[in-house]
C-alpha cells in the first residue's frame, strides 16, 4: 500500500524504500539536509499530520519531539502525512558571526554570537544555517558557558556549498541561524573528577576536544588530560602553538600532535596516531576517551582502545559523518 | 527460592562489566571477530548485555523470534555449531574471571545451549 505525504501545496507517494527526505528531494524540493544518517539533524522537519517514529524523533531534545519534529532522512511513515519545514524562527536561534578567522590551509575558525541564550555545552553539535538555507552540523570547540560566543571550526571543501559561501560571502556582523545543540560527547563530572581523559581526533575533530578539555579544565578536573591531535601532514594540524601554552599553564594538560607524514626533530610526533593513543591508556578501569572526527578512524580506534582495555560505557565518541 | 546468578553477581552493573570482558573477548578471538565487522559496538554491547541478562536469569524478555532474526544473515555467511561453541566457551572464560563457581559456569551455558537453534535459525 503506498502513503502519501503532503508538502505545501502539493501531495507526493512515498516509494516503499523512500524516506519522506528521499520522496521530497525526488521531487525536486530543496530540503536542507547532510548526513543523511539521523545525526546531523539538519533535515528536521515537522509533522502536521502523523506521528513520526521513534527512530525519526532519536537524538533530538525533548521540546522539538514535544512539537513533532522529526528527521526527513529517517521516517518511513506508515500513514499518510502533512510536514513542513519547521518555521527558523520556532526551531532556530538568531546568532551573529562575530569573526572569520582561518586557522590553517583548510579550517577557519568561525564565532558567533546567540541573540538568546543557546544551552551548549563544550562537545556537542550545533547545525548552521546560512542565510540560503544551507545547513550543516558542526561541533562546539569553546565553552560557551564562560565566553559569550560560540566557536565553530569549520573545514573548508572545494565547491562544498556552505565553504563557498564562508569563502565568498560571510562576513562579520551578519545574521545566521542556530540549531540544536545535540550529541553526548562531553565531560562528566563525575567520580571527584580524578579520572585520566584521553582525548584523540583527526581534522577537525580537534573543535569538540578542545571544547572538552577546557571544560574540563575550567570545571577543576584533577585527573590527567592528554590531548592527541592526528594529521597526515604538519600543515594540517592547527591551533599548534595555543595548546602548546594550555599545556605549559596546565600541569596535568598534555597535547601531542602528530603526524603521519614529516620530518623528525620538529614540534610534532611522527606517528599513527591510534598506536599513541592505545600505549597512553594506563589506568584501563578509569580512563574516559573521547574519539572524534573521521569516521574510519573513530570506529577504528574506539575498537582498539576497547580491545587495549578500555571500558566501552568510558567511550564518547563523535563521528563526523560527510555531506551526501 | 535460590538467588539467580544474576542477584549473586550483583545485577545490573556486574552484567555490563562482564560484557565489556565477554566482547573483548569475542572481538580478539579471529574465529569468529569477522562476523562482528562493520557493527555498531554500543548496539551489540546492549544486545549481549540483554543476552547476558537472560542467560544469568536476571530480568528479561527474551524472544527466539529476535534471536533468529539477528542471526540469519550470519548463518547464511556460514555461522555455525562450531562458532556458537566458541562464543559458549567466551562466556565460561568471563564468568571464571569474575569469580563464578563452575556449577553456575555449567548452569550458565546449559541456559546459553539451550538458544542454540534459534541462533542457527533450525
Amino acid at each position: 500500500m503506498a502513503y502519501k505525504i503532503s508538502y505545501g501545496d502539493s501531495t507526493y507517494v512515498r516509494q516503499a524504500d523512500d524516506s519522506v527526505l528521499d520522496t521530497l528531494l525526488a521531487q525536486g524540493i530543496d530540503i536542507p539536509h547532510s548526513c543523511r544518517s539521523g545525526v546531523c539533524q539538519s533535515c528536521l522537519m515537522q509533522a502536521l499530520e502523523g506521528v513520526p517514529s521513534e527512530a525519526a524523533q532519536a537524538g533530538l531534545k525533548s521540546t522539538y519531539r514535544a512539537k513533532a519534529y522529526f528527521l526527513a532522512c529517517c521516517w518511513y511513515p506508515e500513514e499518510d502525512v502533512v510536514v513542513k519545514l519547521p518555521n527558523t524562527a520556532d526551531s532556530a536561534v538568531a546568532a551573529t558571526i562575530s569573526e572569520i578567522e582561518p586557522l590553517n590551509h583548510n579550517v577557519v575558525r568561525l564565532r558567533l554570537i546567540a541573540d538568546k541564550p543557546f544551552d551548549a555545552i563544550a562537545g556537542q553539535h550545533l547545525t548552521l544555517i546560512t542565510p540560503h538555507n544551507v545547513a550543516r552540523s558542526y561541533s562546539i570547540a569553546n565553552v560557551p558557558d564562560e565566553e559569550a560566543y560560540i566557536e565553530l571550526h569549520v573545514r573548508v571543501i572545494a565547491n562544498g556549498k556552505l565553504s563557498s559561501w564562508l569563502l565568498h560571502e560571510a562576513k562579520t556582523g551578519m545574521a545566521v541561524y542556530l540549531r540544536g545543540p545535540a550529541g553526548e560527547c562531553f565531560y562528566v563530572a563525575e567520580d571527584e573528577k580524578n579520572f585520566p581523559i584521553i582525548l584523540a581526533g583527526t581534522g577537525t575533530g580537534l573543535a569538540p576536544l578542545l571544547g572538552i578539555a577546557r571544560d574540563a579544565l575550567r570545571q577543576g578536573h584533577r585527573g590527567d588530560i592528554h590531548l592527541f591531535h592526528g594529521a597526515l601532514k604538519p600543515e594540517d594540524l592547527y591551533l599548534v602553538e595555543y595548546l602548546q601554552a594550555l599545556s605549559d599553564r596546565y600541569a596535568h594538560f598534555n597535547y601531542t600532535p602528530c603526524v603521519l607524514h614529516g620530518l623528525d626533530g620538529k614540534f610534532y610526533v611522527r606517528g599513527d596516531i591510534q598506536e599513541l593513543v592505545v600505549a597512553d591508556i594506563a589506568d584501563k578501569k578509569n580512563t574516559r576517551i573521547y574519539l572524534c572526527g573521521a569516521p574510519e578512524l573513530v570506529n577504528s580506534l574506539k575498537k582498539k582502545v576497547f580491545l587495549a582495555g578500555a571500558s566501552l560505557a568510558h567511550i564518547y565518541h563523535d563521528a563526523f559523518l560527510p555531506s551526501k | 527460592m535460590t538467588a539467580s546468578l544474576y542477584e549473586k553477581l550483583g545485577g545490573e552493573e556486574a552484567v555490563s562489566a562482564a560484557v565489556d570482558i565477554f566482547y573483548r573477548k569475542v572481538l580478539a578471538d579471529d574465529r569468529v571477530n569477522y562476523f562482528f565487522d562493520n557493527i555498531d559496538m554500543d548496539r551489540q554491547a546492549a544486545k549481549q548485555k540483554a543476552f547476558l541478562t537472560m542467560v544469568f536469569g536476571g530480568p528479561n524478555n527474551y524472544t527466539g523470534k529476535d534471536m533468529r532474526e539477528a542471526h540469519k544473515p550470519l548463518v547464511e555467511k556460514g555461522l555455525n555449531d562450531t562458532h556458537v561453541d566458541v562464543i559458549i566457551e567466551h562466556l565460561g572464560a568471563t564468568l571464571k574471571e569474575l569469580g563464578v563457581a563452575d556449577e553456575d559456569i555449567q548452569q550458565v551455558a546449559d541456559i546459553a545451549n539451550s538458544v542454540r537453534d534459534d541462533v542457527l535459525n533450525r
